[in-house]
C-alpha cells in the first residue's frame, strides 16, 4: 500500500479520505518473529500500510529517518536490545505518534505503566485482529487533540470558548479542557452514568452559570437535600431548558472542589495557627448558619465562620479575629491572601469575572491569572463561573456579609453582602472574598497561613458550596463576613486586605492540613470531602497527569504548614485526600488523587496545565492555584477565598468538614476529608 | 476420488484438535487470516514458530543447568516463549508455560525442572499432530481451515 493512500499525512481538520483508515501507516515492532508475521498479516488485512521490525533501535532509527512516515506505532514491552517503555517514551518525545503497547503480561502493574508512560493503548497477546482494527482511532483522537491545542490555545474552548482574558488563558487549554471533561465525564458517569459526552475533546458550547441560574441552582439542591442532590434531579428541579445533566453535573463539582480547597484551606490554616484565636474565635467559626460549621471549630480561628454560622459574629470576636489576623498578617498568606485576593477578586473581577462566560474555567483563568488569584487558588468546586460571580458579587461584597451582616462591620462589604443567597453567584464571589477576609478576621491567629484558611471559612461561612443543596452562600456569608475583611484588608504582609488572614489561615493551614489536627479541624475532613468531590467530579480521569502529579503532591507536603506551604500542605493533603476518596468511590478516589495531583501540579508551576487538566473541577481549583500560588503565596490564600464560592455554602463546607459523609453532590462528597485540601498550597 | 472422505478426515482431525485442548481460538484466527494469497499461511507460521522455539528452549535448557539456578532469567526466557505459543494457539504447550512460571515464583528447581520436560513433550506432540494435519490438509486440496 502506498503511503500516498489516503490515510498519508492527513491533518486534523481535513476531511479523511473515504479510504481511511486505509492505506494507515503502522510501525510494529516485536522481537518475536511469529507474532511480528501474524500482527503484520493482521493489519495488512486490516488494510493498513504496515512496517516489521524485530528490534527497537532499528524501529526508532526509522522514524527518525522518516519524520511523517508513519502513523501509530505498536510494539512489544519485552524486548532484548530495549525496553518497550523506553521506545515509547522515546517516540513520545521525538515523534508524538500514538504508540500501543503489547505484552502477553496483564497485570495491572504492567498496563498502568504503559499508561503512565503514555502508551494510548495496551494489548494483551495473543492479539486477535479484531483489536487491531480500530486503532486508527489513536491517529484521528491524537490529531485532533494536537489540532485543538494549537486552535485553542489556552483557553479556547471548544465550542465557547471566551478567549482568556488574561493569562490564564494558558491554562484553560483545551488540552485541560479535553480532561477536564474527561475527568468530569466519568463523574457524571458515576453519578448517573448517562450522559456521558463521550466527545470530550469535542466542542460543546458551555454553560454560563449566570446568577440567576446559579440560584435556580441553589434552590434545586435545597430541594432536594444535600443527600440527594444529584446532578439528575437537580437538573429536573432547575427545569432550565437546554441545560444538560452534565451541564448541572459540573457545576456541582466545581462548587464541591471550590468547597473542598476551602475547606482545605481552613484546615491548613488550623495547623498553622491553632493555637487560641482559633480555638476562641473558632469554634463557632464553623457555626455559620448551620450548626455543621460547628464542626468546623477545628478551624478555629475561624471564629468568624462561627460567627458566621450563627449568624452573627460578635463584632468583638470579629475584631479579635481581625486583629489576630492582623497581627498574623505577616503569617501569611494565607488569610491575607484571601482577603486581599478578595479585594483582587472583587476589583479584578469585572473583567475576569465573565460572568456569563460559557467557561467556568475560562473564567477562572481569568481572573485568577489577576486578581483572582483567589478564585483561582481554590480549588473550591466553584466553577470558574461561579468564580466569575465571585468576582462579581465580590465587587458588590455587600453581599457577602449575607450572614455577616449580623456582625455587620467587620468585614469588609464583602462579606457582608453575602447575606442572601439571592445572587448566589453574588455570593460566590463574595464569599470568596468574604471568605478571605472572614477568615482573616476570625482566624486572628496566624494560621492564616494560606488564605486556605480564609478560604475556608469563606466555604464555611459563606460558601455553601454546592455541597449539596446547601448551596448557599449566604449562610456562608456570614461567617465570612465577620472576617477581617473589613479589618483590613491591608494587610500587612500581603497587602491583603484581610489582613487577618493570617489567623485564618493558620486555621486552615495547619488543622487541616495534617490529620492529626482532625479533631481540631474537623472541618478539614471536610475539605478533604470536598476535595473529592472534587476529584470525583474531575473524573475518574486517570488521566496521566494525574498520576504523576501525585507523585507531586506528595512532595509538596512536606513543605508545609507555611502559608505556602499550605500549598505544599495540598499535597500531602491531597494524597490523603486520595485515600479519602478513594473510599467514595472508585471513581472518586481518582479523583482525589486526581484533583491533588492536579492540585499539586498546580503548584508545581504548571499551573495552568495543571489546573486544566484536572478537568473542570480541578481547573478551577489549579487555576486558582496556579494563580495564587505562582502570585505569591498570599495569593493563594486568596484564590482559596475564591474557591468559597458561595456555592458552597457554609452548609456545604461545614458539612464537608464536619462529617465525611457529605452526601450531597456525589458520592465525592462525603469524602470530603479534605486531605487533599492541599490545593491551596500548591506553590506556584 | 476420496476427496469428500479427504476432506471430512482433514475437518474431523481439526476438530479433536480442538476438542482434546491442543489447539484455542487463536489458531482459528490464524486461519481467519489465510486467503487465496496465502494459501499456507497457518502452516508457514506454525513452522516459523517451531524454528524460533528452539532458540528459546535452548536458551532456558542452558540456564536450568547453571546451579544456582536464575530464576528471574528462566522467568523471562519462559514469557517470551508462552507469548510466543500462545499467538499460534498452542494451548496445552502454552498451559505448561505457565505452571514453569509459577514453579519460577516460587523458586522451585525441581518442579522448573520437571515441568520444562513436559513443556518440551508437549511441544513435540503438537507438532507431529500438526504436521500430520498439514499434510492431509493438502491431500485434500486445501483444507477446511477456518
Amino acid at each position: 500500500m502506498s503511503a500516498a493512500s489516503s490515510s498519508g499525512a492527513w491533518k486534523p481538520g481535513e476531511v479523511v479520505s473515504d479510504q481511511f483508515p486505509a492505506g494507515l501507516r503502522v510501525l510494529v515492532v516485536d522481537d518475536d518473529p511469529t507474532c511480528l508475521v501474524i500482527l503484520e498479516k493482521m493489519l495488512r488485512t486490516c488494510l493498513y500500510e504496515v512496517t516489521k521490525c524485530n528490534r527497537a533501535e532499528i524501529a526508532l532509527s526509522l522514524l527518525r529517518e522518516n519524520k511523517n512516515g508513519f502513523d501509530i506505532v505498536i510494539s512489544d514491552v519485552h524486548m532484548p536490545d530495549m525496553d518497550g517503555f523506553k521506545l515509547l517514551e522515546y517516540i513520545g518525545l521525538e515523534m508524538d505518534l500514538p504508540v500501543i503497547m503489547m505484552s502477553a503480561d496483564d497485570g495491572k502493574n504492567v498496563v498502568m505503566k504503559g499508561v503512565t508512560h503514555g502508551a494510548c493503548d495496551y494489548l494483551i497477546k495473543p492479539v486477535r485482529i479484531e483489536a487491531l482494527k480500530n486503532i486508527w482511532q489513536h491517529v484521528v483522537r491524537k490529531k485532533k487533540n494536537e489540532w485543538k491545542d494549537l486552535e485553542h490555545s489556552g483557553s479556547v474552548e471548544e465550542g465557547d470558548r471566551q478567549p482568556k482574558q488574561s493569562e490564564d488563558a494558558d491554562y484553560s487549554s483545551s488540552v485541560n479542557e479535553g480532561n477536564w471533561r474527561n475527568a468530569k465525564r466519568r463523574k457524571d458517569e458515576e453519578d448517573e452514568a448517562e450522559e456521558r459526552d463521550d466527545t470530550s475533546t469535542l466542542k460543546k458550547p458551555r454553560v454560563v452559570w449566570s446568577v440567576e441560574l446559579h440560584q435556580q441552582f441553589v434552590a434545586a439542591v435545597n430541594q432536594l437535600g444535600i443527600d440527594k442532590a444529584v446532578p439528575k434531579k437537580i437538573l429536573e428541579l432547575m427545569n432550565v431548558p437546554g441545560l444538560t445533566r452534565e451541564n448541572v453535573a459540573s457545576h456541582l463539582q466545581t462548587l464541591k472542589c471550590n468547597d473542598l480547597v476551602q475547606k482545605y484551606r481552613l484546615y491548613l490554616r488550623r495547623l498553622s495557627g491553632v493555637s487560641q484565636h482559633q480555638n476562641g474565635l473558632g469554634n463557632s467559626f464553623m457555626g455559620p448558619q448551620d450548626a455543621s460549621f460547628g464542626s468546623m471549630s477545628s478551624l478555629n480561628g475561624l471564629d468568624l465562620q462561627a460567627l458566621a454560622a450563627s449568624g452573627q459574629l460578635p463584632a468583638q470576636s470579629l475584631a479579635t479575629l481581625q486583629a489576630a489576623a492582623l497581627g498574623r498578617s505577616a503569617s501569611k498568606s494565607g488569610i491575607n491572601m484571601s482577603l486581599v485576593d478578595q479585594r483582587n477578586l472583587f476589583s479584578f473581577e469585572a473583567p475576569k469575572l465573565r460572568f456569563g462566560e460559557g467557561q467556568p474555567q475560562q473564567q477562572l483563568s481569568n481572573s485568577s491569572s489577576k486578581q483572582v488569584n483567589l478564585l483561582h487558588g481554590i480549588p473550591t468546586t466553584m466553577e470558574p463561573k461561579q468564580l466569575a460571580n465571585l468576582h462579581q458579587s465580590a465587587q458588590s461584597f455587600g453581599n457577602m456579609s449575607m450572614q455577616v451582616n449580623a456582625h455587620g462591620s467587620q468585614s469588609s462589604s464583602l462579606l457582608m453582602q453575602m447575606g442572601q443567597p439571592q445572587s448566589r453567584g453574588q455570593i460566590l464571589n463574595e464569599t470568596t472574598g468574604g471568605h478571605v477576609s472572614r477568615l482573616p478576621s476570625s482566624i486572628g491567629q496566624p494560621i492564616l497561613s494560606n488564605g486556605i484558611a480564609g478560604g475556608v471559612l469563606a466555604r464555611n461561612g459563606v460558601v455553601e458550596n454546592g455541597r449539596g443543596p446547601g448551596y448557599n452562600p449566604v449562610s456562608q456569608t456570614s461567617s465570612m463576613v465577620n472576617f477581617p475583611m473589613n479589618h483590613n484588608a491591608e494587610l500587612p504582609g500581603n497587602g491583603f486586605p484581610l489582613g487577618s488572614s493570617p489567623g485564618i489561615s493558620s486555621l486552615t493551614s495547619k488543622g487541616m492540613f495534617q490529620e492529626d489536627v482532625n479533631s481540631e479541624i474537623k472541618g478539614s475532613r471536610g475539605f478533604v470531602q470536598s476535595y473529592d468531590i472534587f476529584n470525583e467530579l474531575h473524573h475518574h480521569r486517570p488521566q496521566d497527569w494525574e498520576l504523576q502529579n501525585v507523585g507531586l503532591t506528595f512532595d509538596a507536603s512536606q513543605h508545609a504548614n507555611s502559608v505556602q506551604g499550605n500549598l505544599d500542605v495540598l499535597p500531602s493533603v491531597l494524597v490523603s485526600q486520595q485515600g479519602f476518596s478513594s473510599s467514595q468511590k472508585s471513581g472518586q478516589s481518582r479523583n482525589t488523587s486526581a484533583v491533588s495531583k492536579a492540585m499539586f501540579s498546580v503548584g508545581e508551576g504548571s499551573e495552568h496545565g495543571n489546573a486544566q487538566n484536572i478537568g473542570q473541577h480541578l481547573n478551577p481549583l489549579l487555576v486558582d492555584h496556579s494563580l495564587k500560588v505562582k502570585a505569591e503565596r498570599i495569593a493563594d490564600t486568596s484564590c482559596e477565598n475564591t474557591f468559597y464560592p458561595e456555592h458552597f455554602g457554609q452548609e456545604d463546607l461545614m458539612s464537608a468538614l464536619l462529617k465525611p459523609q457529605q452526601e450531597a453532590l456525589g458520592p465525592g462528597e462525603s469524602e470530603f476529608d479534605f486531605d487533599g485540601y492541599t490545593m491551596d498550597n500548591i506553590p506556584g | 476420488m476420496d476427496r469428500n472422505n479427504l476432506q471430512r478426515q482433514v475437518a474431523y482431525t481439526r476438530r479433536s484438535l480442538f476438542d482434546q485442548g491442543y489447539l484455542d481460538d487463536q489458531f482459528i484466527q490464524l486461519e481467519d487470516l489465510q486467503d487465496d494469497a496465502n494459501p499456507n499461511f497457518v502452516e508457514e507460521i506454525v513452522t516459523l514458530f517451531y524454528s524460533d522455539s528452539s532458540r528459546l528452549i535452548h536458551s532456558i535448557e542452558q540456564a536450568l543447568e547453571n546451579r544456582p539456578l536464575d530464576f528471574g532469567r528462566l522467568d523471562n526466557y519462559m514469557h517470551q516463549f508462552k507469548g510466543s505459543c500462545s499467538s499460534i494457539g498452542a494451548k496445552k504447550v502454552k498451559s505448561e508455560c505457565t505452571q514453569f512460571r509459577e514453579y519460577c515464583n516460587a523458586e522451585n528447581a525441581e518442579g522448573c525442572t520437571r515441568t520444562f520436560q513436559q513443556v518440551k513433550q508437549e511441544l513435540a506432540i503438537l507438532r507431529r499432530k500438526l504436521e500430520a494435519y498439514f499434510q492431509l490438509a493438502r491431500q485434500a486440496g486445501g483444507a477446511q481451515a477456518g
